[in-house]
C-alpha cells in the first residue's frame, strides 16, 4: 500500500479522538468531563514511569505475561503452512481483556474513583474487571444482558465469586450492545466517583485509543518472539472481530511493516440469513455507543440485532480504528459462520489439544477451510484471544450433547 | 422571526411537554399536540425513537420501542409536523439520537424538517463539537439548535453552549438519565442559579419532573419545565390519551409560576 496512507493510520486517532471520519464522542454533555478527565489521567500516566512499572509488574507476575508463541505443529503439517498461535488463552483469566483491564484499573486509581462498572458479552471481560476490581479492592458492577447471562452462567457465577454484581440487561436484544446502553446509563447519574471500564475499542474517545494502547501489548510481544523464534516477520497475522481489541492489538504494532492482515468477523447462520455479526462485510457507516463507526443499521437508522454463536461477537457495531482500516484497505475483513467455528473449535481441541474460545475459532476456522489462498509453506500468526473453557456448554448445545 | 425566541421572549413560563412520535399509537400524535397546546403548553418537544437510547430511562425506551413497533420513521415524523401545522403554530422541537438522521441524510433532513415547519433540534448524543457543520446548516435553515447543559457543566463551559446555542438551552436538573426523581436538594437551586449567572439565553429544565409542585419549584428557577416520562407514563395507562395529556397538563400549567 502507498506510504501516504500508511503515515495517515499512524497519527490516529486526532486530537479530537477521530479516526478519518470514525470515532469522536457522540455522549451526553455529562459525560464530556469524564471523558476530558480520562484523557488526562491517560496523557499524565503516559509521562510517568512509575505508572508502566507498575503495569509492568502486574502484567508479569499476576496476569502471566509475555503469553507464549506456540507453533502448532499438527495443523502446520495438516495445512501446510507454518502456523503460530499467540497463546492469549492463557493469560490470567483466560483471555486477552485483562491486558486491558489492568491498564483501567490504574487509570481509575489514579482518578481517585471507587466503583468500577463494566459490560459484558462472553463475560471473559466481566471476569477480567471482576478480577481487577477484588486486586484493588473496588467496588465493582458487570452489565451483562439477559440472553448472555443464560449462555455464559458459569462466568456469571466467576464474576460473583470474585465480589462483583451482576446486573441482568433485559432490554432490547438483551445482549452486549443494551449491556453497553445500560452501563452508559449508569455512569451518566454516577460519573463523579465511578470509571467505566470499557472492555473493547468501542465507545466514545479516548476509550478506542486506550484500550487499543493497553492491547497492543500483543503485537509488540508477537514481533518479538517470532523474530527470535523464526526470523523475519510471519506473511499474515489473523484474528477475530467483534468489537476488535484482539485484532487492533495485534494488529497495530505491524502497521509499519509489509505483513498482511486478515480480521475475522461472525457471519452466525449465513451472511445472507440476516443472522450474523458482520458489521465491516456488511454494515454502514452510523453512530452507536458514543462513537461512529460501522454499524449493522437499517434504512432508517435503527440499530439491528447481531446474532453470533459466540457472545463475544455478538455486537452490532465494531470499532472506529478498524473501520478507517477497512476503508484503507490496509486490513480484510472475512468471515466464519457459526457453523465454521464450531468446526474449528473441534479442530484445534483434537490436532492440538488446545480449547480454543469460540470467538478464537472464527479466526482458525478461515485458516481450516481454505488456507486464505496462501502459498505453500507461509508463515501465519493466529492470536488464540481466550480460552474455550466457558464456550463447552454452548458447544455440548449445538452438538446435540447432553451434559449433566 | 423565528418561533422559539418569540414565544420565549414573552412574559410568563412555559410548560414544555415530551411526547415519543407516535406513541402509545401513531395517529395520536397529532390530537396529543393539540390538547397540549390548550392546556397551555407554550412549546412541544417531539421524541424520535432510537433503538438505542442511552441517555434515556425505561420510560422512553419503552415508548421508543412501542413507537418503533408501530413503524415511525424520521420521514413520518416530519410529515406528521407539517400536520400539526396545519392547525397549530405551537414551536416544535425534535429530540433524537443522530444516528436516524445521519442515515437520512443530514442536510435533506434539515431542508425537510424546516420545511415541515420544525424550530428546534436537540440531539443528545451530539454535542456542537463533533458536527459543527450540522448545526451551522440547521441555524442556517432558520432551526433553533438547543444543547443540554447539566450539573457537571462547567460555567465556562455554560457560557459556550449558550452563545453556541443562540435561542435557548436545556438545563438537565439531575445526573442521571430521564425520568430519574428530582432531587429535593439545595444542590438543584444553586444549580439553576449558575445557569442563569452564565447562560445568556432563556433555559428550560427538564429530567425527573412530574408534579405541580416540581413545576412550581424549578419554574420559579427557570424560563420554563419540561415533562416527558410522567407524562409518557400516564399515557401508556390512558384509554383517551389526548383527554389525559389534557387534564395532567392543564394541571400543571396551572402551577407555573
Amino acid at each position: 500500500m502507498p506510504s501516504s496512507s500508511k503515515s495517515q493510520v499512524y497519527s490516529q486517532p486526532d486530537e479530537h479522538g477521530h479516526f478519518g471520519v470514525y470515532g469522536g464522542q457522540y455522549v451526553p454533555e455529562t459525560l464530556l468531563p469524564a471523558l476530558g478527565e480520562l484523557e488526562t489521567a491517560y496523557r499524565q500516566a503516559g509521562q510517568d514511569q512509575s505508572y508502566w512499572e507498575e503495569l509492568n509488574r502486574l502484567a508479569v507476575h499476576y496476569a502471566g505475561r509475555p503469553t507464549p508463541l506456540y507453533h502448532a505443529g499438527r495443523i502446520s503439517a495438516q495445512l501446510g503452512l507454518e502456523v503460530y498461535l499467540k497463546r492469549e488463552d492463557l493469560n490470567h483469566t483466560g483471555a486477552h481483556k485483562i491486558n486491558n483491564a489492568l491498564g483501567q484499573v490504574l487509570l481509575a486509581r489514579r482518578m481517585g474513583k471507587s466503583r468500577i462498572i463494566a459490560e459484558t458479552g462472553a463475560g471473559q471481560h466481566g471476569v477480567a474487571v471482576a478480577t481487577v476490581a477484588a486486586l484493588f479492592g473496588l467496588e465493582c458492577v458487570v452489565y451483562m444482558g439477559e440472553e448472555d447471562m443464560r449462555r455464559q452462567a458459569l462466568n456469571v457465577f466467576r464474576m460473583e465469586l470474585l465480589g462483583a454484581q451482576v446486573r441482568p440487561v433485559g432490554s432490547g436484544s438483551r445482549t452486549l450492545k443494551d449491556a453497553i446502553n445500560e452501563a452508559i446509563r449508569d455512569w451518566v447519574a454516577t460519573v463523579e466517583h465511578t470509571h467505566y471500564l470499557i472492555g473493547s475499542v468501542v465507545g466514545p474517545h479516548p476509550y478506542p485509543m486506550l484500550v487499543r494502547d493497553f492491547q497492543a501489548v500483543i503485537g509488540r510481544e508477537v514481533r518479538e518472539q517470532y523474530s527470535k523464534q523464526a526470523g523475519g516477520l510471519p506473511d499474515l497475522l489473523l484474528a477475530c472481530i467483534g468489537g476488535g481489541s484482539n485484532a487492533i492489538g495485534l494488529f497495530h504494532p505491524f502497521l509499519d511493516a509489509d505483513v498482511r492482515m486478515v480480521g475475522v468477523e461472525a457471519a452466525g447462520r449465513g451472511l445472507d440469513s440476516g443472522e450474523h455479526a458482520a458489521t465491516l462485510t456488511r454494515g454502514t457507516p452510523g453512530v452507536l455507543h458514543g462513537s461512529a463507526g460501522y454499524l449493522l443499521q437499517n434504512g432508517d437508522g435503527q440499530v439491528q440485532l447481531p446474532h453470533s454463536i459466540s457472545a463475544g461477537l455478538d455486537y452490532p457495531g465494531v470499532g472506529p480504528e478498524h473501520s478507517l482500516l477497512k476503508d484503507l484497505g490496509r486490513v480484510e475483513y472475512l468471515t466464519a459462520t457459526d457453523e465454521d467455528a464450531l468446526a474449528a473449535f473441534r479442530w484445534l481441541s483434537e490436532l492440538e489439544g488446545i480449547i480454543p474460545a469460540l470467538e478464537a475459532a472464527h479466526a482458525l476456522a478461515l485458516l481450516q477451510q481454505n488456507r486464505l489462498g496462501l502459498a505453500d509453506g507461509s508463515k501465519v500468526l493466529v492470536c488464540l484471544s481466550g480460552r474455550g473453557d466457558k464456550d463447552v456448554q454452548t458447544v455440548a448445545r449445538a452438538l446435540g450433547k447432553e451434559l449433566p | 422571526m423565528r418561533r422559539i425566541p418569540q414565544v420565549m421572549a414573552a412574559p410568563g413560563k412555559k410548560l414544555v411537554p415530551f411526547f415519543t412520535a407516535g406513541y402509545p399509537q401513531l395517529e395520536s400524535t397529532v390530537p396529543l399536540v393539540l390538547a397540549a397546546e390548550k392546556a397551555g403548553a407554550q412549546l412541544v418537544e417531539l421524541g424520535m425513537p432510537f433503538s438505542d437510547p442511552l441517555a434515556d430511562g425505561p420510560v422512553i425506551q419503552q415508548s421508543s420501542q412501542t413507537a418503533l413497533e408501530n413503524g415511525v420513521t424520521v420521514p413520518w415524523i416530519l410529515k406528521t409536523v407539517a400536520r400539526i401545522r396545519e392547525q397549530s403554530q405551537i414551536p416544535i422541537i425534535l429530540m433524537g439520537y443522530i444516528n436516524p438522521i445521519r442515515r437520512m441524510g443530514a442536510t435533506r433532513f434539515l431542508e425537510e424538517a424546516a420545511g415541515a415547519g420544525v424550530d428546534g433540534l436537540i440531539i443528545p448524543d451530539l454535542p456542537p463539537e463533533e458536527d459543527p457543520v450540522f448545526f451551522e446548516q440547521a441555524r442556517d435553515a432558520g432551526l433553533s439548535t438547543i444543547f443540554l447543559v447539566a450539573p457537571n457543566t462547567g460555567s465556562e463551559r455554560m457560557v459556550h453552549l449558550g452563545r453556541e446555542a443562540g435561542d435557548l438551552l436545556y438545563a438537565v436538573s439531575i445526573m442521571g438519565v430521564t425520568g430519574t426523581a428530582l432531587s429535593a436538594r439545595q444542590d438543584l437551586t444553586d444549580y439553576l442559579k449558575r445557569v442563569r449567572l452564565n447562560a445568556n439565553v432563556p433555559f428550560v429544565v427538564g429530567f425527573g419532573i412530574a408534579t405541580p409542585q416540581d413545576v412550581r419549584r424549578v419554574g420559579s428557577l427557570a424560563d420554563g419545565v419540561v415533562v416527558g416520562s410522567a407524562l409518557l407514563q400516564r399515557l401508556a395507562q390512558a384509554s383517551d390519551p389526548p383527554a389525559e395529556a389534557y387534564t395532567y397538563l392543564h394541571s400543571l400549567a396551572a402551577a407555573l409560576p
